[in-house]
Formats: C-alpha cells, sequence, structure tokens
C-alpha cells in the first residue's frame, strides 16, 4: 500500500502544504512503518474481537476506543517484556557492504527513536570480531598475570563479592562517523551517529582488583584481552587502570547482554570502544606496551602525510540532533522540538548550541538533568517552523573548553584518511517538504 | 615535537600524564590480600592462557619456521579469504603490498605497508586465525605463516628462519611512521569561544548522502 503525501497530512491545516512532491527517502519508509500513527483514509476496519493493529478514525474522541471496553492480557504473557509492536522499526541496524562477515561487523543504535539518556539493553549498537561467544557462567574465569605480587584466579561470585561502584558512561566506537570524513555518505543519523550507546554499569573498580593482586612499581602497562574467537586485546597505561576503569557484570540493572561481553567486560570511560574489552578472561601487567594488531593495523589514526597517530585513546567531545533528522522528517508547521544527544571523553558536557541557518547564528539548548561525567547528555531547542529550509547543526562543549569543530577544521589537521574519531559537526538539511537529508556543506 | 614509537619503547619514557592521574597512585599493598578473593593461579593455568607476543619478543613460544614451509601452510589455511598473494578476497583484508600509498588518495595498510611490529602478526594470527578456528594452529606453523607473510612483503628472504629467537628484531619497514603522544585536543578555535551570530561560515552546500546513495533502505 503507498500513501501520497497528502494522506499523510490530511486534516491538520498545520500540516506542510500539499503541493509538494512525494518523498522518497529514508523518510517515507520510516513513514510507511509508522502507519499505526498515521491518519489512514479509507481503510476503516469492521470492529472486531481480533486485535486490532490499524489506524482507525473509530478510536477517536467522543468515540470509546477499540480497546477500551475489553480486558487485555493478564500478567506473564510475556514474562520477559517487550516494546509495543508499534515501536517495531526501533531496532539495531547494519551497513552490510561495510564490512566481510557479520561475525566481525558492527551495527547502529537507533538514536533517532530514544528519549532521555540511557540506551536500552537491546538497542546498544554491537561491534564483534569474532561473534558472540556462548560464555557458560559457571565457567567464566578471569585470569591477572604478569608484574603482579600474586596472580590470582577471579570466579564470577568472586567479581561479584568485591566493593561495588554503579556508574553510567557512553560507550562510542573510535569509527563511530569514520564514513563522514570526505563528505556526507549516509543518509541517517543512525548511521552516522549510531556506535554509541550509553549504560548504566555495575561492577568492580579495577584498582580493587589491583590491591587484591599487588602491582609491582615496574609495571607500567595491562593488556586486556576477551575470550572471544578474536581474543580481542588492548594494551592501557596504569594510569587509566588506576584512575577509574572497572570490571562491568551488569548494564542497566540487569546482567550484561551476550553481544556486550557477557558476562563480563572492561569499562574505560571516555575511551575508544575498542578497549572495553567483552568477555574479558585476562588482564596481563607489564612494563610496556603489548602493540596488539587492534592497536597497531586498526585505531591508529593516518594522517595526510603518511604517518600515523598511535595511541589516540580519548573520545573528544561530540553532539548530533536526533529529531529532526534523516529518520525524523518533519511533520508539522508551527511549534516543534530539536532533540539531540552530547557526550565528552574528557568529562562533563557544559553547553550546546544549536545552529538552524548552517552555522551562521546559534542559540544555547537546554541541557536536561543528569547531566553526568563520560556520559551521553540530553538537549532539547523548542523552535518554530513554518516550511522554510534549515540547516540544522549542534556544537558540544565539555568542561575543559573543548569545542566540537567543524569537519574542514579537522581535515586541516588530519586529511581525510584517519578513519577514527571524526567528531565533526553534522548538517541535516530540512527541506521545504519536511524531508531531512545529511548534506555537507562548505 | 613527536616521539616516534621505537623511542618511546624505552621503558623509562612510558609514565604517561602521571601527573593528571597522580592522585589515583595506589598506597604500597605491603604484600597483604585485601579482601581474600580468588585463587592463586598455577604456572600450567598461567601458561594456557597467556599467549600475547611482545613487540621485544617477550611471549614467543619456543618454534621456528620458514615461507618455503609457510607457503603452502597458508595456502592451505589462509588464501581462502586473504587470496594467494596476499590479495585479499570479496572485503577480507590484503595482506601483502601497498608500499608508498600512505600519503596517498587510497591508502593500503598491509602488514609490510603499515604494521610496525612483526610480533603483532604472530600474536594475532595465533589468537584469532583461522578466523573461526582459533588458536588452532601450532606454534611451528604459525611461525611459517608470518615468515610467509613478512616474505610476501619483501621483509624476509624466502628461507629465513623465524622464531621466538628473532622475531622481537624483525625490522618492519613503516616502524618509525607512528607518532605519540596523542596531539589531541587539535582543530580548537584561537580564541576558545565559538562565534554565536552573524558568523562567517559558508552555508553552501557541497555534498548530499541521497546523491551517494549507499544507505541501506528498511523492507516496507
Amino acid at each position: 500500500m503507498s500513501r501520497s503525501k497528502n494522506d499523510l497530512i490530511e486534516g491538520n491545516e498545520n500540516n506542510v502544504s500539499s503541493d509538494v512532491s512525494p518523498i522518497e527517502s529514508v523518510a517515507i519508509s520510516r513513514r510507511k512503518m509508522l502507519g499505526g500513527a498515521v491518519l489512514a483514509a479509507g481503510s476503516l476496519a469492521a470492529p472486531s474481537l481480533a486485535k486490532a493493529t490499524e489506524s482507525n478514525p473509530d478510536n477517536l474522541p467522543p468515540n470509546v476506543s477499540e480497546w477500551t471496553p475489553y480486558l487485555g492480557e493478564g500478567v506473564d504473557v510475556n514474562p520477559y517484556g517487550s516494546p509495543s509492536e508499534h515501536e517495531a522499526h526501533v531496532i539495531r541496524r547494519s551497513v552490510e557492504w561495510l564490512t566481510a562477515s557479520p561475525e566481525s561487523s558492527v551495527n547502529f543504535t537507533p538514536l533517532q527513536d530514544l528519549d532521555g539518556i540511557v540506551t536500552p539493553n537491546g538497542l546498544c549498537f554491537e561491534r564483534h570480531h569474532g561473534g558472540v561467544p556462548e560464555v557458560i557462567p559457571q565457567d567464566y574465569r578471569l585470569m591477572i598475570n604478569g608484574l603482579v605480587d600474586r596472580e590470582l584466579i577471579f570466579t564470577l561470585d568472586d567479581l561479584k563479592r568485591f566493593p561495588q561502584v554503579n556508574r553510567f558512561h557512553f560507550l562510542e566506537c573510535a569509527a563511530n562517523g569514520g564514513m563522514e570524513w570526505r563528505g556526507a555518505q549516509l543518509n541517517g543519523c543512525q548511521y552516522t551517529f549510531g556506535m554509541v550507546h550509553n549504560v548504566q554499569y555495575s561492577g568492580v573498580r579495577l584498582s580493587d582488583i589491583c590491591r587484591e593482586v599487588g602491582i609491582k612499581p615496574s609495571a607500567k602497562w595491562v593488556l586486556a584481552e576477551g575470550g572471544d574467537s578474536a581474543g580481542m586485546n588492548r594494551s592501557i597505561p596504569i594510569e587509566k587502570i588506576l584512575d577509574d576503569c572497572m570490571i562491568a557484570y551488569s548494564m542497566n540493572g540487569e546482567a550484561l547482554r551476550p553481544e556486550q561481553g557477557y558476562p563480563a567486560r572492561l569499562v574505560v570511560p571516555g575511551w575508544e570502544g575498542n578497549m572495553w574489552v567483552k568477555w574479558i578472561r585476562r588482564l596481563e601487567f607489564g612494563d610496556m606496551p603489548y602493540m596488539a594488531r587492534e592497536e597497531t593495523s586498526k585505531y591508529t589514526d593516518l594522517m595526510e602525510d603518511g604517518k600515523a597517530r598511535m595511541f589516540t585513546w580519548v573520545m573528544d567531545a561530540k553532539s548530533c540532533v536526533t529529531s529532526p533528522s534523516p529518520e525524523k522528517p518533519m511533520m508539522h508547521k508551527g511549534q516543534n522540538l530539536l532533540k539531540g544527544l552530547a557526550w565528552s571523553g574528557r568529562g562533563k558536557i557544559t553547553r550546546v548550541d544549536v545552529s538552524l541557518d548552517g552555522g551562521v547564528n546559534w542559540q544555547t539548548a537546554e541541557l536536561h538533568a543528569p547531566v553526568l561525567d563520560k556520559s551521553l547528555t540530553r538537549f532539547t531547542l523548542p523552535f518554530q517552523w513554518n516550511g522554510e529550509e534549515l540547516k540544522v547543526q549542534s556544537r558540544a562543549i565539555d568542561e575543559t573548553g573543548y569545542v566540537q569543530p567543524t569537519i574542514q577544521a579537522l581535515q586541516k589537521e588530519r586529511g581525510v584518511n584517519s578513519i577514527y574519531h571524526n567528531n565533526a559537526i553534522a548538517t541535516w538539511l530540512v527541506k521545504s517538504n519536511g524531508e531531512v537529508e545529511n548534506v555537507r556543506l562548505g | 615535537m613527536f616521539v616516534s614509537v621505537k623511542k618511546m619503547m624505552k621503558p623509562a619514557i612510558f609514565g604517561l600524564a602521571g601527573a593528571m592521574m597522580a592522585a589515583s597512585v595506589l598506597p604500597a599493598t605491603a604484600g597483604e590480600r585485601v579482601f581474600g578473593l580468588g585463587k592463586l593461579a598455577t604456572p600450567e593455568e598461567v601458561k594456557g592462557w597467556d599467549i600475547d607476543v611482545r613487540p621485544d619478543g617477550l611471549g614467543a613460544p619456543i618454534g621456528a619456521g620458514n615461507a618455503i614451509d609457510g607457503e603452502e601452510v597458508y595456502a592451505d589455511r589462509c588464501a581462502h579469504c586473504h587470496g594467494d598473494f596476499g590479495e585479499g578476497v570479496d572485503r577480507w583484508p590484503i595482506l601483502a603490498g601497498g608500499h608508498d600509498t600512505l600519503d596517498g588518495e587510497d591508502p593500503v595498510k598491509t602488514i609490510g605497508s603499515y604494521w610496525p611490529y612483526a610480533s603483532t602478526a604472530y600474536d594475532y594470527i595465533y589468537r584469532a586465525m583461522p578466523f573461526g578456528e582459533a588458536q588452532s594452529l601450532t606454534y611451528d606453523e604459525t611461525y611459517m605463516i608470518v615468515a610467509y607473510l613478512l616474505y610476501m612483503n619483501d621483509v624476509i628472504e624466502d628461507d629465513f628462519v623465524l622464531s621466538n629467537e628473532n622475531i622481537g628484531s624483525i625490522e618492519m619497514p613503516n616502524r618509525d611512521n607512528f607518532f605519540m603522544p596523542d596531539p589531541r585536543p587539535d582543530a580548537q578555535l584561537a580564541s576558545g569561544e565559538p562565534c554565536m551570530s552573524n558568523c562567517n561560515v559558508s552555508t553552501e552546500i557541497i555534498g548530499r548522502a541521497r546523491i551517494i546513495d549507499v544507505t541501506p533502505e528498511d523492507d516496507g
């Protein structure tokens, strides 16, 4: 079934004028999927006890809505609850051509469909290098070896007997936005910003584990190693390990999801996601970095002159407008709400500015509590729209005074081949028909 | 301003950002366990899991192999994805060639053109390759494959016997082209305070994702 633009806006004089051509983009796909939220003229379903899922004007006042007279499902129908079936479009998505196989690949968090700062566990983007291992929790072990007083092995129960910390942190892949270095490429908030998620972790301070094993003075680096088929391994300086790293066993109150490292993962606040080793099985203390594949051939930043930056761990301040966005077109004239997320690996977000005219004029958005250290921060900006073209941008500033840069400023420093650490300001073009597109200004 | 990786490898220089995080340095443990959690690992347990190999060769298990023998092992275990000559099949990584491309339009980052340490190839191949058959190679097979890859990249001769004794002294061509410490934050405004109104920026559209048309489409 296809709907015209006119169908979408019927009956609302505040809506987009009807003389525009149909939209043929991601935006219209989304609208089709959101059919339940749209008035479907001419498809009046007969009243029935069968569960209706299509929108029906008979549900509207002054009528009694069809779900009102009857009993609904009882408890235990769905012992582990799921989102409404009307939210089935809110899922992780991948870009198939990006990688060689789904076991060594990535998908993206649907940021455009979320509110607040917490990412639901099932929507946290996935990045695996050898698929998701099926770790049996009773057989899980964390080994500590190398330059320590005692080489120890901990069970999952052992880890849960340590003092606990509970902290919100964002995790962002260093390659988030990596496809956009040369120009606007992927037409979606999800695909250009979705390699980030934000959950509350529960777990053990690594400094407590270090006290238990006893760190030798010569220990300067820690190799973190996963128990997956990639044996993911990264070197981390001891200062960071002792400062704020943790071994997490829970996210958002429940056990880690398998795809997020069940039963235990490393948390490296503010630093690139690749270092947050999942299914962590071993920490080795040494006196120099290990130069693993992921910190030499990958996750090094190639500059224009052919030389590469190494050990670029911190995720600099960044922000994105989640709505409007290519997946969230403008549906109404008049009052609207712009929503977005900002984050910094160097601390708290202190300010987010929004421009509707491509960066010529800016206004400061409202930050919503809680504003936490190395965590996603929610911002909103109410605004009026009357069908004029907009070029929407957001610019984050963190507590160190760092200002999210333009892509031109980043390109000037780094060229276009560094893949990682693109934290540039993006631009969403809002057209007069409400469609939104990822564009590059210059 | 930059310090090359080679110089940084001297352990004494490795105290990173010490001033920044000095407050978190641990008190002396005096040999006492604080919580009494965990069990002591036996040498056998550690040996079974401690598979990493460092640039200086520390951790390299006893074994050896050359490229002549490695060609056959590579053809059997690696070529299906990486191609007979390391050229890469489909989107699987290219392992050889790419020299003099790093400062060009389309850099080809291979073991020969990019990787700074030979130890990394051993460490990665033993722990993660073949894809889906992790830790199935013998130590000797791993040395043979690494020797073949280094030979294909003109780093060693085909009869050079790579071993735990010498893997830490292989000189890789691109080794001196990595730099630290991280020079960020970069790309910052000289004034520190961003412009808020009538800013002098170009708002011309010079690229559009819709034109590129590589975005996956939802069904429906």
